[in-house]
């Protein structure tokens, strides 16, 4: 909650010695720009850590600080103030980029509150028949037949009309799924944002297991589309 | 005048593949720098001239007159070398197989390939700086001054080593490249200039090599680009090989002669394919008359509807790309407000045939922007951006680019698979942070292998880099914990970082770009470290000296203004009117002594007038003014008309 604050730590402004907390892109006495600040995303933008937020004005303050902070306006500045700017400008263009999206400014502040998040990258998940979602397990199982038996019949040039039918029809059933997890997700910021600790505990262990689902399913519905596609 | 001092002027160059230009801000308008023949274009040829046989280095020349040898002396010629910017000897295998030049046969496999023009051998940014140290040289004739940096644009589809070679190539003409920036998105900024609008706008760009679409968002100023794709090899070159390769084969068929073994007569039909292609945008039918080696005339008639079935798969080409550019930017083609057409090859009617379809827009009652010349736009956005770069500008104070990455960043993790870590349309600079650790007991070293590129596999992605982190404390495996901090910065380039955590030691690391020049090959052909070196230096006296007298004809042609000119006797104002046409004159001859003289006896003539005005501040700041502000005016006195130190040369 008070991140912000525990990572503070006072240091002098390399240009006007004067001492400052680290959690400033700017120095509060010269205004000189400062490398990069300790702390979150979330404290780049001046905010407390929330999954509600106000996208508008995120975008306004992401303008606001890009004009300040960005090499375009350092070109001809000292080596160390390019520096900075450029460290700064890439912080405030990844705190941005993670913040405005629902699903990663979610992980994001699922892995700062210590929650183990699965790999992004590992596609491996799929493969392991424990992450598939109980409630799912022989939907999947027969799509996985049919992706299986799709990939052949592509493989010597057959036409499959009935297959490829079907397998259109779990396309758009898994797209249904991934949009009822998402409105459960929205469900569970208002209850993290507003809850105490115990409440946001709880919140915080069903949107790890939404996120989950939510992986699964999208990786499956993008192994169709490639099918599909293809 | 302040603008030509030690900061001096940005220009904005647009190195095409085809033509290149150099651009500046004149007021709050961007403007064109022409050559000496008056043309806004210096064509991207480079031609070594048959001088030489005495041992001399032969002369190397550009744009106009290097197009003319082409047909003569083809050998000794190359053009397009934007297409082999920062590749490898295997990517640009077939590419050459179009191209008159060959490649020197010692370049080994993993080297910068280079070219063998003549006798000499040049990798492509070699031959990029000849034509940027063409522009420098006209922009440095146009301003009477030394002109040192440049923003100089980039396909936005370029990869790391594309830009790479780019700035290589910059610091080789001797210009610091303060930027580089996205064509489609230069383009964006020269349209955006004078309409503060916000929308969103895409811009297709069809360049005579690259292609390149660019969707932004404007608002308040800030141009922030959604997302950007495209095909850095596809362009007016590839429909005029298609003529080429018809006509070529026709002739081979009806009148028995293979051209493909003359290279100059290649040249000429290939001269006659363009004309053709250029006329067929306005006309409907063009025709080829080529007179052959032995006598014979090669007469066709090339109607526009056949030429556009011919070219339709290479247009086809580009819908791919724009299709993608708006699923990432999550946009529907209804959704665009404004489309721009860039490049030379968008004047093809059928070209603006397929981005009508591809965004609806007649369909819409909308048109696409064409309102710019879009042979020059690009130049004349670079020459915007040179601006905001500058600071200080009224006209571009409020205007900001945000960038963004084509193509995602990768490391080749386990089984050759790559973990993506910077994804493509990130918003540039951007930055990864990754930890890792060692497989075995003791392991110092770590090998990290990164990529460029959008496929599941490293091996079918670009590589950019291999690099050892070296250094690591021996520990248990596993147990250091390696924290590397891969940066793209505002040029799209990648930076790369290390420290072995647990340790709080400084990985060492020796980032190996997979193709490319080290810094001391860069070093080592800086161009004018051994060529025309003497006739530079004669050059450059010159530039400095006119730059010195126009310094103080500017102070002096304010003079009159000034109060203390009254102060000054009859006689007094007569000397230094003299010794001002003295220096006028002096300033249009090449005699950079003379005009050091003469500008030095106008520095002695207006003395007592730099007294005078010198008095006058002070004595004003003592009739009651503050402290600051008398400062500022003696400054300015002060500054006017003695700006100059005894003119230094070394």
């Amino acid at each position: 909650m008070f991140k912000m604050i525990d990572s503070a730590v006072p240091v002098a402004c390399w240009s006007c010695s004067i001492g400052h907390n680290d959690s400033t892109l700017f120095c509060p006495h010269c205004s000189k720009i400062q490398p990069p600040p300790g702390g979150d995303y979330f404290s780049v933008f001046g905010l407390e850590p929330k999954l509600n937020l106000d996208l508008v004005e995120l975008e306004h303050e992401f303008h606001r600080l890009s004009r300040k902070l960005h090499p375009d306006r350092f070109a001809r500045a000292l080596d160390n103030e390019k520096e900075w700017s450029l460290a700064d400008t890439a912080l405030l263009n990844d705190a941005y980029r993670t913040l405005k999206d629902p699903l990663r400014r979610t992980e994001y502040l699922l892995k700062l509150e210590g929650a183990e998040i699965g790999d992004e990258h590992s596609g491996m998940d799929r493969k392991d028949p424990s992450r598939v979602p109980a409630d799912l397990l022989e939907e999947v199982f027969e799509l996985n037949m049919q992706l299986e038996e799709m990939r052949a019949s592509r493989k010597m040039d057959e036409e499959n009309a009935d297959l490829e039918a079907s397998l259109v029809a779990a396309k758009e059933k898994f797209d249904g799924a991934l949009a009822a997890v998402d409105e459960d997700l929205r469900d569970e910021w208002q209850a993290w944002d507003e809850g105490g600790a115990a409440a946001r505990g709880a919140a915080q262990k069903r949107m790890v297991a939404l996120l989950d689902r939510r992986r699964y399913l999208s990786n499956l519905v993008r192994d169709v589309n490639e099918v599909l596609g293809a | 005048m302040a603008e030509l001092n030690s900061t001096g002027r940005v220009v904005g160059i647009d190195l095409g593949t085809t033509n290149s230009l150099v651009a500046y801000m004149e007021g709050d308008a961007p403007v064109v720098i022409p050559g000496v023949d008056g043309s806004n274009l210096v064509p991207s040829v480079v031609a070594l001239d048959p001088m030489g046989a005495n041992g001399s280095r032969p002369t190397v020349t550009v744009g106009n007159s290097a197009r003319k040898a082409l047909i003569q002396t083809p050998e000794r010629v190359i053009y397009s070398v934007k297409r082999l910017m920062g590749r490898s000897l295997e990517e640009i295998h077939d590419e050459l197989k179009l191209f008159p030049f060959h490649l020197a046969g010692d370049v080994e496999e993993g080297e910068v390939p280079r070219i063998q023009l003549g006798e000499l051998r040049f990798t492509p940014p070699e031959i990029s700086a000849y034509i940027l140290r063409q522009l420098k040289r006209n922009a440095e004739r146009f301003f009477g001054a030394p002109v040192t940096q440049a923003v100089v644009t980039v396909p936005a589809y370029f990869n790391d080593a594309q830009r790479q070679a780019t700035k290589d190539a910059g610091r080789m003409a001797g210009l610091d490249v303060l930027r580089l920036v996205n064509e489609p998105t230069a383009a964006a900024l020269a349209y955006g200039l004078d309409r503060a609008k916000a929308g969103t706008i895409a811009v297709y760009d069809l360049g005579g090599g690259t292609f390149d679409i660019s969707i932004l968002k404007l608002r308040d100023g800030i141009f922030e680009v959604q997302s950007t794709n495209g095909d850095t090899h596809l362009g007016g070159d590839d429909i005029d090989n298609l003529l080429l390769a018809i006509a070529l084969d026709e002739i081979h068929a009806e009148h028995g002669v293979d051209l493909r073994l003359h290279p100059g007569a290649v040249q000429a039909v290939r001269k006659a394919a363009i004309e053709a292609k250029i006329f067929l945008s306005t006309e409907q039918v063009a025709h080829f008359d080529i007179e052959l080696p032995n006598g014979d005339r090669y007469q066709r008639e090339i109607p526009r509807d056949v030429f556009e079935l011919l070219i339709e798969p290479v247009l086809a080409r580009t819908a791919g790309p724009c299709k993608q550019a708006l699923t990432d930017a999550g946009l529907t083609p209804e959704q665009i407000d404004e489309v721009v057409l860039v490049g030379g090859s968008t004047r093809i009617p059928a070209v603006r045939e397929l981005v009508d379809n591809l965004f609806h827009l007649a369909a819409r009652g909308k048109k696409p922007h064409i309102e710019l010349n879009p042979d020059e736009v690009v130049a004349l956005g670079a020459a915007v951006q040179a601006d905001i770069l500058a600071g200080a500008s009224k006209s571009t104070e409020e205007m900001l680019l945000l960038d963004v990455t084509p193509l995602s960043l990768g490391i080749e993790a386990l089984g050759g698979t790559v973990a993506r870590i910077i994804q493509r349309n990130s918003t540039i600079p951007a930055s990864a942070t990754e930890h890792f650790t060692t497989g075995v007991d003791g392991q110092t070293n770590v090998a990290i292998h990164v990529v460029q590129g959008e496929r599941e596999l490293a091996t079918d992605c670009r590589s950019l880099a291999r690099f050892d982190l070296k250094g690591i404390p021996p520990m248990s495996a596993g147990l250091p914990r390696i924290e590397v901090k891969f940066l793209i910065d505002a040029d799209g380039i990648l930076h790369v970082s290390a420290r072995e955590q647990r340790s709080g030691q400084a990985a060492q690391i020796e980032v190996k770009p997979t193709y490319g020049l080290t810094d001391e090959q860069v070093e080592s052909m800086i161009l004018d470290s051994f060529d025309n070196a003497e006739v530079d230096f004669a050059k450059r006296l010159l530039i400095e000296a006119r730059n010195q007298a126009e310094t103080i004809l500017a102070a002096v042609e304010r003079a009159p203004q000034s109060p203390a000119w009254a102060l000054l006797r009859g006689e007094e104002q007569v000397a230094i009117t003299a010794a001002r046409d003295r220096l006028v004159q002096a300033k249009i001859g090449e005699d950079a002594a003379q005009i050091r003289e003469t500008t030095l006896a106008l520095d002695q003539a207006t003395r007592r007038f730099a007294e005078l005005m010198m008095e006058a501040a002070v004595s004003s700041a003592l009739r009651g003014k503050t402290m600051e502000t008398a400062g500022e005016d003696l400054a300015e006195a002060v500054t006017a008309p003695h700006a100059m130190a005894p003119a230094e040369f070394k």
